[in-house]
């Protein structure tokens, strides 16, 4: 909402300095957002005079014209047709920005002259579109004076947020009543005088609505002025309408705007001479349509609020009025409307037309249902006061909705919910010049609500009212009380998982990303789609349209935008959210991270080796273990997600229904889909599926069981088959003695020339741990025996001699 | 007697001498081993008689412990003098960049979550959640926020499709869906604070489709504004680490606050840098008010037993003006250089004893 200081003045009585009403209005929540005082800005724009303009020596177009400043004279080449000897100008010397050419004034030479400044046009200057010559000033202008002043622009324009519930604040004269409320000024009364009809009008208005509560449109004024000439608007108000940003079009229609922005009351002006008949409010029939006054043609529902003559649709009740039958500068009979619309159904049909209107904008909102007849005088003397004519009498349908209210505040509600014991008759002053008619009742004060505050409907609404005026300031602010004296834990198992989860691939050198919660619906396909439900209706682009099913891809594609940039190795990670439904049990938090490109850059002790599948396997294990997850106990399996590379993968699981990760190279099919070059290892834990600790906290660890009897070394080496899981030798070595066993390394992996076809060689060194006497060269040979046995068994293969 | 004295020089002085370690054991043979001239003379004290046997063992003796002393401090000079030599050429060139290690970081937005909750922890705040999918009702008519109400359109709301029954899930556009979901589904007071992804259709230098939201809740039966501001006014100061931060509350308006307010900060604009708590501009960073009755009476509390406060805050928004971090559209891209020069290394872990900051 804009107006101008002028502007306000006319409603309200006031001395403050304009920083003063800047923060009252902002103390009130009518947040002052700017405030453009143009006097400052074209400051250095003045009136000078032209003591001699002659033809330029090398240009037909141009002349060189010396200027009176008012301070000095100075040559000035200048190229506009009305540039003369003897008139007066607007003048800006070297140095000055000019807002409409955006250029910075200089010095210069146009075709070999000297040209120090220059004389404006108002298109120039920023002030209008006109630029068929330089800005002419009456003969007795004073040399030197400021343009803005003479030109009226010295009133600075201030926008401020209208808060949903501010309906009251849509017109200058409400922010006057609301400033006058809390003792910044006076308000003036507004002339509300009735004007004597002179005659029926020959259109009624009927509303014609069966049953429907509320009423589309409860009611309807209207009335007929006969012999009104329609031309420009007078300057005053195209300067009011100019300074907020509006377009002045003719003198009836600038009305209308005028009346919406000063008092906050749409009106609609008919060409009377186009309405076939009378006028009434229906409901549209659906597929009804409307040639509207920005010229496009709308087609709407039975849902919409019609305004029909008897022939046709003549305008979109609350939202936009017909172009058929709207004013022209040949208009000599008008009808003026004044109604009231329900503001659902305004919003309702302006959100599915995309209408955004002045008019849709304040009757979703609410205008003030006892301020229609009162309207209708104030537009009707200002038609005859700019447009001449006769009026009617004034013709009315409905009655309006019921807006009277009866709201009460317990006298000790502003200090028990607003935390600031203002006295009761302050409260009282304060509701009082609100409007409110507050009236003490034993514990509460009884308040009717003003007409223009429908807004206000329980006893919160009060409160604010009471301390808007009396100050937010004034609040004392106070701790809260602790409920404890040291303050307990405040995060569940479950977010303090998600936070290590972090923290520990962090340490393990990846960088945390944060990426979009949605990505292209042909990423989410590649591993493994999603369903319709979750596919956005209105996406910000069509390739952020799906709901991520994995954190992967966002991940991926991150990779590739880094390789764009020069980085090759990338280690990133997220710990968020994928999706499968729209429902919250849909909802999975997943730690996943993608590994591309070498573990470590090139340097003088060797480099790093490229990234595997067992990178992205520890990185998973590092994640349960950090979260408290059975890392050890956890099964490998193979069957990743196909997103993953078939023989590169695998599923870390508790029993098969259980799936706590998934790892592994993924599947170049993927990464060729998403222009990826390279390969890319990428893990997902599932940070859910993670079973919670048993039963209570308990903080004390087992006792340490370590032995001092000496420890035994073997190392052993099988040849197998290439396909035998490590896995399994592994459990068959532990298998041979569960107590003396405490440790098994596997140190190598060879296939090639030395085995087999189809084999491999294993080697690993086991570690024996006595508990009770040193072992003797029997028993480690005992052992021994049973884990060759064992791994034979298990592996089908044999002792390498 | 001269004898002895002769050979203690005589030792003495090759022992002094000795460059190598081989010469000296060979020499300590020669002097101390079964055959050796030390060893020798002591041999000759059996056939002695007792008088100058007592005379001549002690100086034997004498010379047998001074001659090995010498041995062992000329082997630990000679041990000494090889170290020397071997470490000398053992040398390196310690200007050699040291190998590189991938040093991993948290990002700025966990980091300031993680700042976030270790403050409200203190004041006795539960972190709570909820889902980013949501209804209708958890998100706009529980709040007080009707079909059509203008409120929604300033929302910019994500949509999924609709279903047969007409409703239709949408993104949340603020995290105070999760103090509908917390007042229905446990016994009042509650004390929560709430972090998370939310989602508006809008997107521009200063706005992204999906940014983070911190909402706090405080219902009980006497919690008032006063109180409001001053948690806030305490969580600026021990977010922001400064002394004091001068604040003002505009009267606002959101649908499920009554009164409602905007708090806005001072601050002082300086270069890229922005120095929090006293300067000549306002800074506004968050929406907040008492909760309004028919909010908890949508969520089945009494509004004239119970009463409370909200306010939702823009976390990456308080974490570019805390670090100086320009551009909200970065966060989201994860560029490398982006996360190495705005992230936090994994150890800087929040605490309120320790510091939230280095």
């Amino acid at each position: 909402m804009k107006f101008t200081v002028s502007w306000l003045k006319e409603h309200l009585d006031y001395t403050a300095s304009l920083d003063e009403l800047s923060e009252k209005l902002t103390a009130m929540g009518l947040e002052v957002e700017e405030i453009t005082d143009r006097a400052k800005e074209l400051a250095a724009f003045r009136v000078a005079y032209v003591v001699e303009a002659t033809q330029h020596p090398d240009a037909d177009r141009l002349r060189v014209c010396k200027v009176d400043t008012g301070s000095e004279i100075v040559q000035v080449v200048c190229g506009a047709p009305n540039a003369r000897t003897g008139m007066k100008g607007v003048f800006a010397p070297s140095g000055v920005y000019v807002p409409g050419t955006d250029l910075l004034l200089k010095p210069t030479k146009i075709r070999g002259v000297e040209s120090n400044g220059m004389l404006v046009s108002e298109r120039e200057m920023g002030v209008s579109d006109e630029h068929d010559g330089i800005i002419e000033m009456p003969e007795d202008t004073e040399i030197g004076a400021s343009y803005a002043a003479l030109a009226g622009l010295d009133d600075p324009i201030i926008e401020i947020a209208i808060t949903p519930n501010h309906q009251d604040a849509l017109g200058v004269y409400g922010i006057a009543r609301d400033l006058a409320a809390s003792g910044f000024g006076t308000l003036k009364a507004l002339d509300t005088s009735a004007i004597a009809g002179k005659f029926e009008s020959p259109i009624s208005v009927a509303l014609n609505f069966e049953g429907d509560d509320p009423l589309p449109c409860s009611k309807f004024v209207g009335r007929y002025v006969r012999g009104v000439k329609n031309g420009p608007s007078p300057k005053w108000l195209q300067d009011k309408l100019k300074a907020i940003g509006l377009r002045p079009i003719s003198a009836l229609v600038d009305i209308t705007n005028f009346v919406t922005y000063d008092l906050a009351r749409p009106l609609h002006v008919f060409d009377a001479d186009k309405i076939n008949g009378n006028i009434q409010a229906r409901l549209a029939t659906q597929g009804e349509t409307l040639l509207a006054l920005d010229g496009e043609e709308y087609e709407v529902d039975a849902d919409a609020c019609m305004i029909a003559d008897d022939a046709k649709a003549v305008g979109l009740g609350g939202v936009m009025g017909g172009e058929d039958t709207g004013c022209s500068e040949e208009t000599t009979n008008v009808f003026i409307e004044a109604a009231l619309f329900d503001p659902i159904r305004v919003a309702v049909t302006g959100r599915k037309l995309g209408i955004e209107s002045d008019a849709r904008y304040r009757f979703e909102r609410g205008v003030d249902p006892a301020f229609v007849e009162t309207a209708m005088e104030i537009a009707t003397r200002l038609v005859m006061d700019l447009c001449g004519g006769e009026p009617s009498n004034v013709v009315v349908a409905g009655r309006g909705p019921d807006w009277q209210k009866t709201v009460e505040l317990r006298k000790t509600r502003v200090r028990d919910l607003g935390g600031v014991d203002v006295p009761v008759a302050k409260m009282i002053i304060i509701l009082d010049k609100l409007g409110f008619k507050p009236v003490e009742d034993g514990d509460v004060i009884r308040t009717e609500v003003p007409s223009w505050r429908m807004d206000i409907d329980g006893e919160a609404d009060l409160v604010e009212e009471v301390l808007r005026v009396y100050g937010y300031d004034n609040i004392p602010a106070v701790s809260l009380p602790k409920i404890n004296a040291v303050a307990k834990p405040s995060v569940t198992v479950k977010q303090r998982r998600v936070r290590i989860a972090k923290r520990a691939l962090a340490v393990r050198g990846m960088m945390e990303a944060v990426t979009w919660s949605f990505l292209p619906r042909a990423h989410a396909d590649l591993f493994g789609g999603v369903p319709d439900e979750i596919i956005l209706v209105n996406p910000i682009s069509a390739d952020l349209d799906a709901m991520r099913p994995s954190l992967l891809p966002n991940l991926v594609a991150a990779a590739g935008r880094n390789h764009a940039r020069g980085f090759a190795d990338v280690s990133l990670f997220e710990v968020g959210s994928e999706y499968h439904s729209d429902r919250a049990e849909g909802q999975v938090m997943v730690a996943a991270g993608i590994r591309a490109g070498e573990t470590s850059s090139r340097h003088w002790a060797g480099g790093g080796r490229v990234f595997d599948a067992y990178d992205a396997k520890a990185d998973a294990l590092a994640v349960l273990a950090a979260v408290g997850g059975p890392a050890d106990a956890a099964q490998v399996v193979t069957g990743a997600p196909d997103w993953y590379h078939p023989g590169r993968s695998g599923l870390l699981q508790l029993g098969p229904k259980n799936r706590l990760a998934a790892f592994g190279e993924l599947h170049p099919r993927v990464l060729e889909a998403m222009k990826i070059k390279g390969t890319v290892v990428g893990f997902e834990v599932y940070l859910g599926n993670v079973p919670m600790p048993r039963g209570t906290a308990e903080t004390a660890r087992p006792p340490l069981v370590a032995s001092d009897y000496q420890a035994v070394e073997r190392d052993f080496a099988f040849e197998m088959d290439r396909d035998v899981p490590a896995d399994k030798i592994i459990k068959a070595v532990r298998g041979s003695d569960k107590k003396l066993i405490t440790d098994i390394t596997i140190f190598d992996v060879y296939e090639g020339e030395h085995v087999g076809e189809g084999k491999k060689s294993v080697a690993f060194s086991i570690r024996l741990q006595p508990t009770d006497k040193t072992l003797t060269d029997d028993e480690i040979d005992a052992v021994a025996a049973k884990v060759i046995a064992n791994v034979e068994k298990a592996s089908g293969g044999s002792l390498r001699g | 007697m001269q004898d002895i004295e002769k050979l203690e020089g005589e030792l003495l002085g090759e022992i002094g001498n000795i460059t190598n370690l081989d010469a000296l054991e060979s020499l300590r043979i020669s002097a101390l081993g079964k055959k050796g001239s030390v060893s020798l003379m002591m041999r000759g004290l059996g056939q002695m008689d007792p008088a100058e046997r007592q005379i001549i063992a002690p100086q034997l003796n004498k010379l047998k412990t001074t001659v090995g002393d010498a041995v062992d401090a000329a082997k630990a000079r000679l041990h000494a003098a090889e170290l020397d030599i071997k470490l000398a050429a053992e040398r390196i060139d310690i200007s050699l960049p040291a190998r590189p290690e991938t040093q991993g970081r948290i990002h700025p937005i966990s980091q300031v979550m993680d700042e976030i909750t270790e403050i409200f922890a203190d004041m006795g705040f539960d972190i709570a959640e909820g889902p980013d999918i949501e209804d209708d009702f958890h998100n706009f008519t529980a709040l007080n926020i009707p079909p059509e109400h203008p409120a929604r359109q300033m929302h910019d709301t994500f949509y999924l499709p609709e279903k047969e029954d007409g409703s239709r899930q949408l993104l949340r556009t603020h995290t105070s869906t999760v103090q509908i979901r917390t007042m229905q589904s446990q016994e009042p007071p509650h004390r929560i604070v709430v972090p998370g992804r939310t989602f508006r259709c809008d997107s521009d230098q200063t706005h992204t489709p999906m940014f983070h939201q911190i909402e706090g809740l405080v219902i009980d039966k006497t919690s008032h504004m006063g109180h409001l501001k001053g948690v806030l006014v305490e969580f600026c100061k021990a977010f922001f680490e400064v002394d004091d931060v001068t604040m003002r509350f505009r009267p606002s308006y959101f649908p499920f606050t009554e009164p409602s307010a905007e708090m806005d900060i001072k601050c002082t604009f300086a270069g890229d840098h922005v120095k929090i708590g006293e300067g000549d501009d306002w800074l506004e960073i968050l929406g907040c008010g008492m909760v309004n009755p028919r909010v908890l009476a949508h969520c089945g509390i009494d509004p004239n037993e119970y009463q409370g406060f909200a306010w939702g805050m823009g976390i990456d928004r308080i974490a570019m003006l805390k670090y100086g971090i320009p551009d909200l559209r970065a966060f989201f891209d994860a560029d490398l250089r982006w996360l190495k020069h705005y992230g936090f290394v994994p150890l800087d872990v929040p605490t309120l004893g320790g510091g939230l900051s280095r």
